[in-house]
């Protein structure tokens, strides 16, 4: 699929190391504005470490990561953030500390255009009900997930950074997280996942990147997915 | 005079007074370790020294400026803050990912440095700072004489205290430290300057310190090792409390400090031990403190 437009988030050659480990041997790939484009690949083939690595919180960095224009790769992950990416961890990061509300309320504005409560409370009509519970972590996994994805959509980031956000979770749930991803999809979002379940991705994703040992192997778009299902359940080993 | 199981009652009150004097140091030097231990993860044993600078402090403002101690309740903690940021800019920043027996080694050579320079110039026999003319006087309760100075001590010690619970506990700011105590990396990642978070947050628990020395100073002497003979009860009421708990540090500042009174009346020889008593018993059944969390 040919794009003309210059991509919202560009990467390019972005390699990455934890302490003396090489993880990431340069990664590139664009993502264009209004795009849920979705890493698939095996555990420990770099994905987590990619979106890691756009948000600056890995040990070092080299390479490009271009986000409207702008380059990122030397900026401290704050600085990041307030440029308007914002990450869903892949352990969703609920602070036990904090109420509910105040895990919701978490993230400071970066951006004018934020959503606002009432709509996050109808992409997730069950969080408003647990708004007064006590503690974050006492919330079931898929309330934990939702209230993962809920705090980033108040920050006015167009950009966001979903890691593995159905990990563990029952069906439903599953279900309930790909219509929500197709809502901010409708609402201008532009979203990248990673994902193990290709099932799930291929509900959601317009283009895919494969990536192994810390690179992209492959990429195609959606329309492309029946011809290449075979080479990517090689990839993937399912 | 009446008595209270065969004590007099002004023997009583008196040693109470005392313990909750006491126990309004303890509780704000214990709050100020437990706000950075929860923070920074490092046991600041300087804390006694910065709480000498803080008395220090206010007695040369007096001496050379001429600032009195109002004046001074408010500019020592400032001076002795922002000496405590230079103290993380410069040297602790440097251990936060290392073990925390790095972070206590190094303020406690902190501590002989400040220290040695205080005696330097002073002598180590205490220097004089009187107390403000409108707190002199007191109060006579009926059954016992309250000293204005001492109710103004733990009157403000108490406000203090309370108001730090609730910022830590009750605000977007406590929020944010509270979650960065958690996973400083995910509240980067939210858009949070941590680090200057964490300069702050060290700055504020050395300037509550020196807040503390400020009020000791009319009440105690004035000398460089003034916070030493402090610091480890401080520390074994932080271990009670439960490292890192604001409530904690606070409830068992004061309780303790009243205990340690009350001891001092019906059995004096172990007011001394107390309290190292009450930790010993409470690491054997409560091991993370009486309102800390297990980690």
């Amino acid at each position: 699929m040919l794009d003309v437009r210059s991509p919202l988030l560009s990467v390019k050659n972005l390699q990455s190391w934890y302490g003396e480990s090489h993880i990431l041997h340069g990664v590139s790939f664009d993502v264009h504005q209004g795009e849920v484009v979705t890493l698939l690949g095996r555990n420990g083939a770099g994905k987590t470490t990619t979106l890691k690595s756009i948000m600056g919180i890995v040990g070092q960095r080299s390479g490009a990561v271009t986000f409207e224009g702008r380059e990122l790769i030397g900026l401290a992950s704050n600085q990041v953030a307030r440029a308007g990416i914002a990450l869903c961890p892949e352990e969703r990061g609920i602070f036990a500390s904090l109420t509910v509300e105040e895990n919701l309320m978490l993230p400071p504005e970066v951006k004018k255009g934020g959503l606002s409560l009432d709509t996050i409370f109808e992409l997730f009509p069950n969080l408003k009900e647990r708004l007064g519970s006590s503690q974050g972590t006492k919330l079931s996994g898929g309330e934990q997930q939702m209230l993962a994805i809920a705090r980033i959509l108040r920050t006015g980031a167009r950009m966001l950074l979903l890691d593995e956000p159905t990990e563990g979770l029952a069906p439903v749930i599953i279900q309930q997280i790909g219509k929500t991803i197709r809502t901010l999809k409708q609402q201008g979002f532009t979203i990248l996942l990673v994902e193990q379940n290709f099932r799930f991705a291929s509900t959601v994703a317009d283009r895919y990147y494969v990536m192994e040992n810390g690179r992209v192997a492959e990429s195609f778009a959606r329309a492309d997915l029946d011809a290449n299902l075979e080479k990517l359940h090689e990839y993937l080993g399912v | 005079m009446f008595e209270i199981f065969g004590i007099p009652s002004t023997a009583l009150f008196g040693q109470l007074l005392i313990g909750l004097i006491n126990g309004s140091f303890y509780a704000l030097l214990s709050l100020g370790l437990a706000v950075i231990f929860g923070m920074l993860n490092v046991i600041n044993f300087a804390h006694c020294a910065q709480y000498m600078m803080g008395a220090f402090a206010a007695f040369l403002l007096l001496n050379l400026t001429g600032l009195g101690y109002w004046g001074a309740l408010i500019v020592a903690p400032i001076l002795v803050g922002i000496f405590g940021i230079i103290v993380e800019r410069c040297l602790l920043q440097w251990l936060y990912k290392l073990d925390h027996l790095y972070g206590l080694l190094l303020t406690f050579g902190l501590v002989l440095i400040i220290e040695g320079v205080a005696r330097n110039f002073y002598g180590s026999a205490g220097l004089p700072y009187t107390m403000p003319e409108s707190l002199q006087g007191g109060q006579n309760l009926g059954f016992m004489f309250l000293p204005n100075y001492r109710a103004w001590v733990i009157v403000a010690s108490l406000t203090v205290c309370l108001a730090t619970w609730f910022v830590i506990e009750r605000t977007r700011l406590g929020a944010y430290l509270r979650a960065a105590t958690e996973n400083p990396t995910l509240v980067r990642a939210f858009g949070i300057n941590v680090p200057l978070m964490i300069t702050l947050t060290y700055g504020f628990g050395v300037a509550l310190a020196a807040f503390a020395g400020v009020m000791a100073a009319p009440i105690y002497n004035v000398s460089p090792q003034m916070g030493s003979s402090l610091i480890i009860v401080v520390f074994a009421v932080v271990v009670i409390g439960g490292m890192g708990s604001i409530m904690g540090a606070i409830v068992t500042g004061f309780g303790l400090g009243i205990v340690e009174g009350l001891t001092k009346v019906f059995f004096p020889e172990a007011s001394n031990t107390v309290i190292f008593v009450i930790m010993a018993i409470v690491l054997l059944v409560r091991p993370a403190g009486l309102f800390g969390r297990r980690a």
